[in-house]
């Protein structure tokens, strides 16, 4: 037997929703991080629980990227596919490499099988696999052999298959089983039976690798150049519920998160409903109003609050959001970006809200708006948000997307005691007490709580004088406070810190780009600075104000490119703020940029093959 | 400084701002019975929060020398809501409207009743939508002609009380703007109740809706029914009754031992702490057809959901103590690198 070392492998495993792929990229991905890869993964999944077994839409699967250098992405194309069906192969071939390696579970290759994913002939023996290194095993078959004599259901039997899957391919990079055994124990730990199925037939697997001759070859990723440091796996979502939690402790507040559920932002309830022994208060309301409407209320009585949702759960809460800027009280608004408009693409992502973010809401309403970057980075950005929430008495909206919100990745843990605290003091002398008298450097008004005695006071949506806080309906006086409003709001700039460049302040291309698309344009760069192109990419954190960094870059390169999954909502807002002539790389597909992708599109640029500006918007775009 | 020791008067509930009210409105009636009842209560001012939506009642907290927050369309119970699962000390007071509570707000209003949320909900019904100048309302009888239904309107009415028992409300009553005693009356023991309250004030509105609740309140003896626990329904001075016929429906009867009449061991009599069925039947009793109930329609003991929320909080500190944000991190799969390479 061969061992072959390579520096890192791309592998998606899909099969349909019901076969447990999530679980068993998930728990390669675990093993891959234990090991010391570097990981990242896509889970990409339909937004139906369980459709209809066999179909081309309900082809769900999981990408993992494990590498013994730095990477920042799950990988353009896979290097090895793992198909569980027929429906899962047509869907994913196209992204094969050429000459990688095909994993088909041959059991799944019945006639009606093949007809619901549209084969007119089966695709493992009429040749049409022929530049892919095949490896045919009857996972189905193999499966029940495994379960044999076990009093479980031929139903239950089946649903262990994923677990052939995981140990097959545990056996391929030369993974400890004996890593994986404990894990699966947990995870079934309340259906023993099961656990016990799984572990039998995650044996098989592995064995069968072992001693089937069908391959010739075990494959080595070294152990990646980590830091030293404590490191965990963590997708985005955990990340975020995590920040919010440890955010509320350098506030020295109670943490208060009032959600509605909604894809992909429901998991961070979730996380935080199991943080009560934090002091943690979640509350599921009755609609997405009442969600941000509660954590306002708790926000009035001094909690630090937060609300999450997704685009159509943000836009019910623009109205509660315009009564946290009159009123000036302090709220993190998670926006975890899906596909729009309207319903969408629930379970893939997107960065289109951005305009919602920065422009969405009726009147003078400016607001800060953070994005995160990668999964562990939502850990930091929801300390960052909750910071300046409280700092500035504005509510904050924080960017997130499927794409880092389901995405994991290692992530060295946070050295607490480092963090900034940033303890809320309430006022309780009433004495010269005026409401909306405002901090001379960030404009912030005072956070006076009910309970305090001599500090009575309304407030509300009606627009306030700008001492008393007290109606006010004089022209001058609204002129005042709205201007007000928004220099507060442009005060937060003074906050960000230095912007997140890889390359030189000048030369032939800036790439810009914001939230999670930051690792494949970082990876791009990386290459394209490696073959010499004079490329630079600034990754913007503060969307609004718009990252300071930017503008002292932004006119010394001979072209801009604002990559977004979007139709190019950053680059207008460019446009509009330092009047470039950018160019934007678009994709809205669902899909994260692909490093190919940025790398075209960078070379297109250079080479002068710019696409012309659209008559109806001046815009010059390339769609990726 | 120890406040709580100075008796509070009406007039320290008053604040400096002027009162923008039409003349001659309910709430002018309201507002002077609230600021009296709290005073009489001992509440103190800095633990009273007024939280209300948006509408002419939703004014109120402006004139209540309390805290107050002035919020948006229909959404006040959801604020308070938060309010009080964080803050549960506080004494918190929403105000809302039939258009405000009942149709924009409806939702909000449905799910802070059903939790049994602690708060206590004033909805002042006039039957018509004031601050937009006359609009139909969802309390409105059906051919209500306003401003936007020139020829009548064609939907039914909603019924306030029998919406706040379907809901699942603990404390439900009714009241009008002109009774200072009875609405005083219901405040005080809406207060000291644990979990939601939900009173529907009759008010007039003089400018667009003016004496759509006359019949009701110039005709109080013939037209209300004054519910006193465990004494049976009645009213014209104590001469016409409530009783059940066979067919289950309720009829009005002459009350006494003569002839064609109804004794009153024959007649409802009436428990706050009664069955919903009960509470379902005082709902139905309406104007033109009956007198209707006023004082407490229906009150029943249940958790509270901020009490419930509170509890498990507590729980879980007692049970797993009190975070570690330091193990909370090194929660999950979580692996050590060494200067040598990976270690787990």
């Amino acid at each position: 037997m061969a061992t072959k070392e390579l520096e890192h492998v791309v592998i998606r495993f899909v099969g349909d929703s019901g076969d447990g792929m999530q679980l068993t990229g998930s728990e390669f991905a675990k093993s891959a991080a234990e090991a010391g890869n570097d990981i990242s993964t896509f889970p990409d999944f339909p937004a139906e629980i369980r459709a209809p077994a066999g179909s081309l839409f309900g082809v769900s699967g999981f990408q993992l990227h494990f590498s013994s250098s730095e990477i920042h992405t799950p990988g353009d194309a896979p290097d090895v596919l793992v198909a569980m069906n027929p429906a899962g192969l047509k869907t994913n071939l196209k992204d094969l490499v050429d000459n990688g390696t095909l994993i088909i579970n041959s059991g799944a290759f019945s006639e009606a099988n093949l007809k619901k994913a549209g084969y007119a002939s089966n695709p493992i023996d009429d040749g049409s696999l022929a530049k892919y290194k095949v490896h045919t095993v009857d996972i189905s078959q193999l499966t029940m052999t495994a379960l044999e004599g076990t009093e479980l259901s031929v139903k239950e039997k089946t649903r262990s298959k994923n677990f052939f899957a995981l140990g097959l391919v545990f056996w391929m990079y030369g993974r400890d089983p004996e890593t994986e055994i404990p894990r699966i124990t947990a995870q079934f730990a309340k259906k023993p039976q099961f656990g016990d199925a799984n572990i039998k037939v995650f044996k098989a697997g592995y064995h069968f690798g072992e001693t089937a001759e069908v391959f010739q070859t075990q494959y080595k990723v070294p152990p990646a150049n980590f830091a030293p440091g404590m490191y965990r796996n963590i997708t985005g979502n955990e990340a975020l519920a995590l920040g919010l939690v440890v955010g509320a402790e350098l506030a020295g507040k109670p943490l208060y998160f009032a959600g509605y559920p909604i894809t992909p932002a429901s998991s961070i309830l979730h996380a935080l409903a199991k943080y009560k022994n934090f002091g943690a208060m979640t509350f599921q309301a009755e609609d997405e109003i009442a969600a941000i409407g509660a954590a306002l209320g708790a926000a009035y009585g001094g909690a630090v609050a937060v609300t999450a949702s997704s685009g159509p759960g943000i836009a019910l809460k623009t109205e509660a959001m315009g009564l946290g800027i009159m009123t000036e009280l302090p709220m993190v608004i998670v926006n975890v970006q899906r596909g729009g408009p309207s319903t969408g693409l629930p379970t893939k992502t997107e960065q289109s809200d951005l305009y919602q973010a920065v422009y969405g809401r009726n009147g003078e309403s400016p607001m800060p708006v953070i994005a995160a970057k990668s999964p562990g980075d939502c850990f930091y950005a929801a300390i960052e948000a909750m910071r300046i929430a409280v700092t500035y008495m504005v509510p904050v909206m924080l960017l997130s997307d499927g794409y880092i919100a389901n995405g994991s990745e290692p992530w060295a843990l946070p050295n607490l005691e480092a963090l900034k605290r940033f303890d809320v003091k309430h006022r309780t002398d009433p004495t010269d007490f005026k409401l909306y008298r405002r901090d001379p450097v960030t404009l912030a008004r005072e956070w006076p709580i009910p309970g305090t005695p001599g500090l009575e006071h309304r407030i509300g949506g009606i627009e306030k004088d700008a001492l008393t806080g007290n109606i006010s309906y004089d022209p001058a006086n609204h002129e005042k406070q709205t201007h007000l409003r928004a220099e507060k709001v442009a005060r937060v700039a003074n906050e960000a810190g230095a912007l997140d460049t890889l390359g030189e302040d000048s030369g032939d291309v800036l790439l810009i780009g914001w939230g999670g698309t930051f690792g494949s344009l970082r990876q791009a760069t990386m290459s394209l600075r490696a073959a010499g192109r004079k490329v630079t990419h600034a990754h913007m954190r503060w969307m609004w104000p718009l990252e300071p960094g930017i503008a002292k870059i932004i006119k010394n390169f001979k072209h801009v490119l604002v990559a977004e999954l979007n139709g190019g909502q950053l680059r207008t807002m460019l446009r509009a703020t330092y009047l470039v002539d950018a160019i934007g790389l678009n994709k809205v597909q669902g899909l994260p940029f692909k490093v190919l992708e940025v790398t075209t599109a960078v070379e297109n640029v250079l080479g002068g093959n710019v696409p012309r500006a659209d008559g109806a918007t001046a815009a010059r775009t390339i769609n990726a | 400084m120890s406040e709580k020791l100075v008796k509070l008067s009406k007039k320290d509930f008053e604040t400096d701002q002027d009162v923008r009210w039409c003349p001659g409105c309910g709430d002018y009636a309201i507002l002077a019975v609230v600021q009296r009842s709290l005073a009489n209560l001992g509440v103190t001012r800095e633990k009273t929060v007024f939280i209300s939506g948006i509408g002419c009642s939703s004014r109120f907290p402006y004139y209540m020398n309390t805290y107050g927050f002035h919020t948006i369309h229909g959404r006040a119970p959801a604020i308070a809501s938060g309010l009080k699962m964080t803050r549960p000390e506080l004494d918190v007071w929403v105000i809302t409207g039939d258009g405000d509570g009942l149709s924009i707000g409806g939702n909000h209003m449905l799910h802070a009743l059903r939790r049994n949320m602690d708060l206590k909900i004033m909805l002042f019904n006039n039957q018509i939508y004031g601050l937009t100048k006359g609009q139909y309302s969802p309390t409105s009888a059906l051919g209500t002609r306003a401003a936007s239904t020139p020829t009548g309107s064609v939907d039914h009415p909603i019924n306030p009380i029998s919406l706040a028992l379907g809901a699942g409300a603990t404390f439900v009553a009714r009241t009008t703007d002109t009774d200072a005693k009875g609405f005083a009356a219901i405040l005080e023991k809406a207060h000291k109740h644990k979990g939601a309250v939900f009173i529907e004030i009759l008010q007039n509105c003089p400018v667009f809706n003016d004496g759509v609740w006359d019949k009701v309140k110039d005709n109080a003896a013939n037209m209300q029914i004054i519910l006193v626990d465990g004494q049976p329904l009645t009213f014209a001075g104590g001469s016409k009754g409530i009783r059940m016929n066979a067919n289950m429906e309720p009829e009005i009867v002459d009350v006494g031992d003569g002839p064609g009449q109804t004794p009153l061991s024959g007649l409802v009599v009436h428990r706050e702490h009664g069955s919903p069925v009960y509470g379902h039947l005082l709902a139905q009793l309406v104007q033109p057809d009956f007198p209707m109930p006023m004082g407490i329609i229906h009150r029943e003991e249940k958790t509270t959901y901020n009490e419930l929320a509170i509890a498990q909080i507590e729980e879980a500190r007692a049970k797993q103590g009190p975070g570690n944000l330091q193990k909370l991190m090194l929660a999950g799969m979580v692996w050590e690198v060494g200067t040598e390479g990976v270690k787990h």
